[in-house]
């Protein structure tokens, strides 16, 4: 019967056209916005390593101002970042299996090219841990040792785009770019790489694409570099050098631990503790002892990475929808009585209700699906648009506005469940009408 | 076959009632080919909607092949209606946008029959109206005559008991209408009993006997005595053809 039922859908369809058509676009529009509203939810509420959820923690130590929180929507919150010297006595703990110090700065890139344009670059400084810890893949060579970052030795990671656009994509391990005004040997080459959200550093938000070039944590103290990222301080203390900021109370420093087991991971909490007291002991730390390791899920609620707009965001677009439901049950409605003689004959004929039903809901359920296909373009032009009208100011856009398969998948579940929901009542209503009433208006 | 005693069907609105059949009683036997006439709104096609249970009424019973069915439910409704009777429509009720072919298939469809068991039926039913050549035409590529002997085959696939006929020639000119009568006669010597309801006297003289229905009642109702002779006929009242 479900065959005979799609071709009288199909022959349903052809004989009203227009109806069809937007009874199509009301739920295609529906869909379109609720799953473009859904994909950027989902980029952002996304954990890009899930997988290491037990295992990965940002580190942070309440080392702020005894006078006022940090936060002052969230007093019970430390703050996001590190000093430098508590980050530097961080990384001396043995427990972790991975540990990241870390921070975003600039440089520019010179790849004694003649022809190539000397470009500043974004750029990360951090342990060699910081690959292995976030599992970040390579497509040449690997990350630097731990020696490379004692040293530290002149060696950087480029990002896959770099090396394209640097060395035309070949695997240049081994070679040399200069760094401002200092040579830096290659050791890696990353493979295409974009966590979406950026959760190992959402100072400069969420949407982040991850920087071009990596060199070892400890170059940052040699070279003075500046941070690119947030700095806060606190404390009233003169800073007349770069030794003076990295001796002082602000925090600019993102710190993670990977761990091997749960067991390790309560040991470095009371390591992490032990070292507040020490350290209260040294006249730091005034705030209570308020130090925390939140894992990549409580460290994306922690910065709030889906906000509440966000979320309201979403519920207006399954309003819209809802609406477009609404106004969809109204075109069904109109659509299936327009036919009604043609249910009154089949019903004279010895269908029963049901088999009306079942008829009728048939063809809202294929409707339902070829609006859900409809919206799916909708939707991929919509990002399309989406990027194209931040692209040149917000270069991030670019990678959250891309529909994954869930997405795909979420939106025909999504149109499947509009139809039935939209066909519902008029379907019932057509099984229910009085054969003998449309028999001579035929 | 059809047996119907004290039968009342009211149409109520929200000021008036209207009692489109009262006290109706009416016998008919397996084989017979009975004209039901009588002028416009005496309660023929409500007569003709509760035969073919189409509707519902209020008061009396009905019998249908020796079952009670005045109190069924809905789904045995349709079962019925599917499995014994035959619908023929003055405006051929054809679905426009199916070919002939589809069109007879419909009632067999909601049977649930197989694809070859269809077949048969179907194109057996084309051969009997003399349309099996034309199984992939649309109704609008018909002619009038040619529609209704489309919707009789409809009517003859599903092998009914008995079909009921709501002015079969209405819409066909004198010709057509001869032909269509002929059919229905063919399919009655067949041993399928027909109810038709029709307003030319001259359709109605060619039943076995004729039932005039006034303001809802039968007013000139004579058993069924015998097989179909031109003598039987009885006594043709409510010739008036208006709409």
């Amino acid at each position: 019967m479900l065959s005979y039922n799609l071709h009288l859908a199909c022959a349903s369809y052809r004989r009203n056209p227009t109806l069809t058509g937007l009874v199509a676009g009301a739920i295609a529009i529906g869909i379109a916005v609720c799953t473009i509203t859904l994909t950027l939810y989902h980029a952002l509420s996304n954990n890009p390593i899930w997988w290491k959820n037990d295992q990965l923690y940002a580190v942070t130590i309440d080392s702020w101002d005894p006078e006022r929180p940090d936060n002052d929507k969230h007093p019970e919150r430390p703050p996001p970042q590190l000093t430098y010297k508590d980050a530097l006595a961080l990384l001396k703990s043995d427990i972790p299996v991975h540990k990241v110090a870390m921070f975003k700065s600039t440089r520019v890139l010179d790849a004694g090219k003649a022809d190539a344009k000397v470009k500043r670059m974004d750029t990360r400084v951090t342990t060699g841990d910081f690959f292995r810890a976030f599992d970040v893949p390579f497509l040449y060579g690997g990350p630097w040792n731990a020696a490379a970052d004692q040293s530290p030795e002149p060696v950087v990671v480029i990002s896959k785009e770099v090396n394209e656009k640097t060395f035309g994509g070949i695997n240049s391990v081994g070679r040399t770019v200069r760094l401002d005004d200092r040579d830096f040997r290659i050791v890696g080459v990353l493979d295409t790489w974009r966590p979406a959200p950026t959760y190992y550093d959402l100072n400069n938000g969420s949407l982040e694409n991850p920087e071009d070039i990596y060199i070892p944590f400890a170059w940052g103290e040699a070279l003075e570099l500046e941070s690119a990222g947030n700095t806060n301080c606190w404390k009233s203390e003169q800073i007349n050098s770069f030794k003076d900021f990295t001796n002082s109370e602000c925090v600019w420093i993102q710190f993670w631990a990977e761990f091997s087991s749960k067991a390790d991971h309560n040991r470095f909490q009371s390591w992490l503790d032990g070292y507040a007291k020490d350290q209260k002991k040294l006249g730091r730390f005034p705030r209570p002892l308020n130090n925390h390791l939140y894992n990549v899920d409580e460290w994306l609620a922690f910065n709030e990475v889906v906000t509440k707009d966000n979320r309201v965001l979403v519920g207006l677009a399954f309003m819209f929808l809802a609406v477009c439901v609404v106004n969809t049950v109204g075109l069904l409605l109109a659509k299936f009585l327009s036919a009604a003689s043609l249910s009154g004959l089949r019903r004279a004929l010895g269908a029963s209700r049901r088999d009306i039903f079942q008829q009728h809901l048939v063809e809202v359920i294929v409707l339902g699906l070829a609006g859900g296909l409809l919206g799916l373009i909708l939707s991929a032009l919509g990002l399309w648009g989406l990027r194209l009208m931040f692209a040149s100011d917000f270069d991030q856009y670019a990678s959250l506005t891309h529909m994954d398969p869930t997405m795909m998948s979420a939106a025909i579940l999504l149109s499947l469940l509009a139809g039935i929901a939209a066909g519902l009542y008029p379907a019932w209503r057509i099984g229910r009408i009085q054969p003998a009433t449309y028999l001579k208006t035929q | 076959m059809l047996d119907m005693q004290g039968i009342a069907k009211i149409f109520r609105t929200d000021l008036i009632e209207t009692h489109a059949l009262r006290n109706f009683d009416l016998k008919v036997e397996a084989g017979e080919f009975v004209a039901v006439t009588g002028p416009s709104g005496s309660g023929k096609t409500t007569f003709l909607n509760i035969a073919g249970l189409l509707e519902t009424f209020e008061h009396g019973t009905y019998r249908l092949d020796d079952q009670d069915v005045s109190r069924i439910g809905d789904d045995q409704r349709s079962r019925l209606r599917n499995e014994k009777i035959g619908f023929i429509f003055q405006s051929f009720n054809l679905i426009p946008d199916l070919n002939i072919y589809d069109n007879v298939d419909v009632p067999l469809r909601y049977r649930r029959l197989s694809a070859s068991d269809r077949h048969t039926r179907i194109t057996s039913a084309l051969d009997i109206v003399g349309l099996a050549s034309r199984m992939k035409h649309i109704p609008a590529q018909l002619s009038g005559g040619q529609q209704q002997r489309v919707a009789i085959a409809r009517a003859l696939a599903g092998d009914p008991k008995f079909l009921l006929a709501d002015e079969p020639t209405g819409n066909l000119d004198s010709l057509m209408a001869r032909q269509v009568m002929d059919l229905l006669e063919e399919i009655n010597r067949m041993g399928t009993t027909i109810i038709m309801v029709t307003h030319d006297p001259d359709l109605a003289r060619r039943a076995h006997r004729n039932v005039q229905i006034i303001d809802g009642q039968v007013t000139d109702y004579k058993p069924y005595e015998g097989p179909y002779e031109p003598s039987a006929i009885i006594g043709v009242t409510g010739e008036r053809a208006s709409g």
